[in-house]
């Protein structure tokens, strides 16, 4: 479990990265920041493994407060997926996968192994171990980045915008990857992302933030689609239009589901067991 | 053409190459000036310009200086220090000046070396849970060898070039006969000794091309996609490496 307290970040030009922002983040279970571009939800999210100090409040992981620990070993327990994947180009994938094992002092043969292990578990070929992260696409290279994120075994996992720089097809891809490896793993995953769609798709808890980190509605997707805090909230999520907006059509055959433009988008099987 | 003929004859001629004052203690003197200088510039210059692109602080004092270590004319500190430190300091007098003559491109690779690494990578580094100094011995120094070694071998080219005018003060170095041929109008002893200086610089800029080559840590010598900075400055850097060889062949030409 991650709390985060009354946490506020200030620049020291003025600007106010996040102010006074307080949630507990369920662990096991995906919390996923969603907003658009310099709402302060990456900051919230690097907060979290001390790459960005808090200018107040308190953030607590297990209870205990984070900034007592110091930051390396904090974030050696922390597994962190970036978007571009942030691979050392000069590290082949598996010394890439095994960077963190290695700090930890394991030796060679054995974080060779845990690395050839997780590309298993991430879906790449153990015949590009030994390959440069610049001759694999970006969709490789993004497993490669999650396969290292998960290499120290550790109970978060930090998403930042992971699948941001990848074409939809992989991305979509990625994404049920991500759902499967979640029920196998069974990790605290905190995940940034501007896509709400992506957000509803992954999230068990979805934040939604405007500028300074502002939450404007914390709940399950369910909850959100169903009762949007407001009108920003509804028109940010879309409920006014495309495939959230259904209405039903009576047809010759039974009843179906029609989105904003028209287009039938399924059956309506069951009259009203959904409340 | 005569006159290159006659300097290639000077050249070979068995004479040049006998006795303590022939051409290949010279050649020595020239080259263990150049080799003592660049090392002593680069225990200074690389640290700090390490330093500069580490931590970000300090690039502005670093080109300001810099910028003022280029514009000194050699020549005219080579005698200012030898005036001040006395005669019986010459060999430090000359080894200062071609210490600050190194410096500024042992600063700018070292630095820029740095600055061409792709932020994201640090920080993915970083977040990782490396310590400051495994990002530095890990992450920066590996990936910021190559513009490093363009800046030694920028380096090198500019004190080989330089290191003739230590045998006006009497320090020897391939400059003795270039300033002995004008006192006796012996312009084929002259010609010969730029000669040597240039064939010294190009054989020197090969063998650093190799290395800069070799600098370029596996996966990152192919397609860079991911590092448009990097592509961009490290042609920067070959431009400013290739100066010195221009900047030989006008003294050569003036020498001539």
């Amino acid at each position: 479990m991650i709390e985060f307290e009354n946490v506020s970040k200030h620049y020291v030009d003025g600007t106010m990265a996040v102010e006074n922002f307080s949630l507990t983040i369920p662990a096991r279970k995906t919390t996923v920041f969603v907003g658009s571009s310099g709402c302060g939800k990456t900051t919230l999210l690097r907060m979290i493994n001390r790459m960005v100090d808090p200018s107040s409040g308190s953030i607590r992981i297990d209870e205990q407060e984070i900034s007592t620990k110091p930051a390396v070993a904090l974030r050696r327990s922390i597994g962190y997926v970036m978007q571009n994947s942030g691979l050392l180009p000069h590290f082949t994938v598996a010394e890439n996968i095994a960077t963190v094992p290695r700090l930890e002092g394991q030796s060679r043969k054995s974080s060779r192994v845990r690395a050839l292990e997780l590309m298993e578990t991430v879906g790449l070929p153990a015949s590009m171990a030994d390959r440069y992260p610049h001759q694999l696409s970006g969709g490789q290279q993004q497993r490669v980045g999650v396969a290292r994120g998960l290499a120290s075994d550790p109970n978060i996992l930090l998403m930042d915008e992971p699948f941001g720089a990848v074409d939809p097809i992989v991305r979509a891809e990625l994404q049920q990857e991500l759902i499967r490896l979640q029920q196998e793993l069974d990790k605290t995953i905190v995940f940034v992302t501007h896509d709400i769609d992506e957000a509803f798709l992954l999230g068990d808890q979805v934040v939604i933030l405007a500028a300074g980190a502002q939450k404007l509605q914390v709940g399950s997707p369910s909850e959100i689609i169903e009762d949007p805090a407001n009108d920003f909230v509804a028109s940010f999520i879309g409920t006014d239009r495309g495939a959230r907006a259904l209405s039903v059509k009576h047809t010759p055959h039974g009843r179906v589901l029609v989105d904003s433009q028209g287009r039938t988008q399924g059956r309506l099987i069951e009259d009203g067991s959904s409340s | 053409m005569d006159l290159i003929n006659k300097a290639i004859q000077w050249l070979l001629a068995p004479a040049q190459w006998e006795g303590s004052g022939g051409l290949q203690t010279l050649l020595g003197q020239h080259l263990l000036f150049t080799v003592v200088t660049v090392a002593i510039a680069g225990l200074i210059a690389i640290p700090a310009g390490w330093a500069i692109g580490h931590t970000g602080k300090g690039r502005e004092i670093a080109v300001g200086a810099a910028g003022i270590a280029r514009a000194v004319p050699s020549f005219g500190l080579l005698i200012l220090l030898v005036l001040i430190f006395g005669v019986l300091h010459k060999p430090e007098a000359a080894v200062l000046t071609f210490v600050l003559l190194a410096i500024p491109s042992l600063l700018a690779g070292a630095y820029t070396g740095f600055e061409a690494i792709d932020r994201k990578t640090i920080d993915a580094a970083r977040a990782m849970g490396m310590t400051e100094w495994q990002i530095l011995f890990k992450v920066e120094i590996p990936l910021g060898l190559p513009l490093l070694v363009g800046g030694i071998r920028s380096a090198v080219l500019q004190v080989v070039a330089t290191v003739t005018i230590a045998a006006y003060v009497n320090l020897g170095g391939l400059g003795l006969p270039i300033i002995t041929g004008l006192n006796l109008r012996r312009f084929d002893m002259v010609l010969g000794g730029a000669l040597m200086v240039a064939v010294l610089a190009l054989l020197l800029d090969v063998i650093f091309a190799l290395a800069q080559k070799l600098a370029v840590p596996a996966g990152v010598g192919g397609v860079k996609k991911k590092m448009p900075g990097k592509v961009a400055l490290a042609n920067e850097a070959d431009k400013d490496t290739n100066k010195s060889p221009g900047y030989l062949k006008s003294n050569e030409k003036e020498m001539s």
